[in-house]
């Protein structure tokens, strides 16, 4: 007797990620001003400099979503970059995130509150039905993802 | 003849403004990069270095020698630094990164031993924008 097989499909959503890579320069520094400067020259050590130092970030936004049935689009690309250059390049990049950018007035600026920040910026813009994320290098060996 | 080529790399803040000129003539010969808050790069540093191989060694050079001269002579010097305020060989320069390659040439030139020559200083500002100086 033959063994019957059954072939179950599951029902896979149609969702596609699209991503989008933009880029911005910055300066910061790391200092959390409740503290003395040993123990954030401890905590932050060479991050720390008064001066501010700075970084080449890239920006990945992750958008996931099924296509529209009429453009076949998750999200147009070009309305995605245009969004993250208003929402976020102007604000960020060439500036000294600590002092030009008023999210960091009272929030140090790691990758990781960068990450959260730019999500912030962005969720307002994006469709509500669309997932979001974000991915920021701030060298090519350090990088952040939001949400997880 | 061989060329030897370490890559380093350094985080650094900048701007780009002439102190004798208006912030208007600044902001309209450097636009963004004159905003007087700086703003900052992973620079990504090529030392290329010339010379005979040594018989003994194979070597041009010993590359972690190499490494640990371009640590102390312009690492410790750049990184995590404000150039225009943090680096005593920027002084009164510039903070071009044509300024920061022939500075980091003159840094390095005197520390490399006799049989060695610098050739190239190759610095990457962001990935799409480098300068190179050879010492001429």
């Amino acid at each position: 007797m033959h063994e019957q097989f059954c072939y179950i499909v599951p029902h896979m959503p149609d969702k596609v990620a699209v991503y989008r890579k933009e880029h911005f320069n910055a300066a910061h520094r790391l200092h959390n001003p409740a503290w003395n400067e040993e123990i954030n020259d401890k905590v932050f050590g060479k991050c720390n400099n008064p001066n501010y130092h700075g970084h080449n970030y890239n920006l990945t936004v992750k958008v996931v979503g099924e296509p529209d049935a009429e453009t076949g689009y998750v999200i147009d690309l070009k309305v995605l970059s245009d969004i993250i250059n208003d929402t976020v390049l102007v604000k960020f990049d060439h500036k000294n995130l600590n002092l030009d950018v008023p999210e960091f007035k009272h929030l140090n600026p790691t990758a990781e509150n960068i990450a959260i920040t730019i999500y912030k910026l962005l969720r307002p813009k994006i469709e509500e039905r669309l997932y979001l994320q974000v991915r920021l290098y701030e060298t090519d060996r350090n990088f952040v993802e939001y949400p997880v | 003849m061989v060329y030897l080529t370490r890559l380093e790399h350094f985080n650094a803040a900048h701007k780009l403004a002439n102190p004798n000129w208006s912030r208007e003539k600044n902001e309209e010969v450097f636009g963004v990069c004159a905003n007087e808050n700086w703003h900052g790069h992973n620079f990504d540093l090529y030392v290329t270095i010339k010379g005979e191989v040594d018989a003994d060694t194979g070597f041009l050079m010993d590359v972690k020698k190499l490494k640990t001269l371009i640590k102390e002579h312009v690492i410790n010097k750049v990184d995590h630094k404000n150039l225009n305020l943090d680096v005593e060989f920027l002084r009164g320069k510039m903070c071009s990164t044509e300024n920061l390659a022939m500075g980091i040439w003159h840094q390095l030139q005197p520390h490399l031993p006799a049989h060695v020559s610098l050739h190239c200083i190759k610095l990457y500002e962001t990935a799409r924008i480098y300068v190179e100086y050879f010492g001429d």
